[in-house]
């Protein structure tokens, strides 16, 4: 039914951006960067299967520059995606959908994420005692 | 005059064509997931500075290994109903459509059958 190109009028290039639609959006790209992530970790605990020597490349490659960078990233998509999947969870059973409350629980949601990615590496800076 | 029903009339259309097991299981699953992240990150956090015999030991415990393939199953089930969404949004071609469906169920169930089976080796095996 879809096969012909048919124009579609414009709608990205004319709409104005605002929180919700763009939270929306980051709920599923964050979803769908999580399930990427999903691969790292099988990695790690195939890793983790197959002996001390796949263990420490496995350790080595996630600790490296670019492997933390990685895990960053991961981090904060994890925390926006759970606080973001809360507030989803709220608008299942009915409740935060005055508009004032959807921006109210939008900014909680980003401040939340970020506060909790940070806490995260600092806390897991603080177990490893060095960086 | 037809003898559908209404209901029957409306099941099977749509791109997903059926989906209230879907969204239920959806919630479930995410709901199951807000407690079990938590464990995990913290978890993860405690082993931050974990030799190879530190990960060992952790895992070696049944109520670990448990929360550990809860934690799997949850999450590659969640996945797997997310993704099936996001392919049923933007592939219109059928069979484009049907194809991604089916790699996206096999490889959340391969992917979480191979982190199962790492955690079931290493609690049962040592």
């Amino acid at each position: 039914m879809a096969q012909h190109d048919r124009p579609l009028s414009p709608h990205l290039q004319v709409y104005r951006w605002q929180i919700t639609m763009t939270m929306s959006i980051l709920h599923r790209i964050t979803g769908v960067g999580l399930g990427i992530g999903t691969l790292l970790m099988a990695y790690w605990l195939i890793a983790i299967f197959a002996g001390p020597e796949a263990f420490d490349t496995a350790q080595d490659l996630l600790g490296s520059i670019i492997g933390r960078i990685i895990l960053f990233g991961f981090t904060f998509s994890l925390a926006y995606h759970f606080c973001n999947g809360i507030r989803h969870l709220a608008w299942d059973i009915g409740r935060g959908f005055e508009l004032p409350q959807v921006h109210a629980t939008g900014w909680i949601v980003v401040v939340s994420s970020i506060v909790l990615t940070l806490a995260i590496w600092i806390l897991g800076y603080a177990v490893r005692g060095s960086l | 005059m037809s003898l559908r029903t209404p209901l029957n009339h409306a099941r099977g259309l749509g791109s997903a064509k059926e989906g209230t097991q879907h969204w239920w299981h959806q919630r479930l699953t995410a709901l199951a997931l807000l407690p079990l992240a938590v464990w995990f990150i913290v978890s993860l956090i405690t082993l931050a500075d974990a030799t190879y015999e530190d990960v060992i030991d952790w895992l070696s415990s049944p109520i670990v290994a448990g929360l550990m393939l809860l934690w799997i199953f949850a999450v590659f089930y969640h996945l797997k109903l997310g993704l099936q969404v996001v392919v049923e949004d933007y592939v219109h071609t059928e069979w484009r459509k049907i194809t991604s469906l089916i790699l996206v169920t096999f490889a959340t169930i391969t992917l979480g059958l191979a982190c199962a089976l790492a955690v079931l080796w290493v609690w049962l095996a040592g």
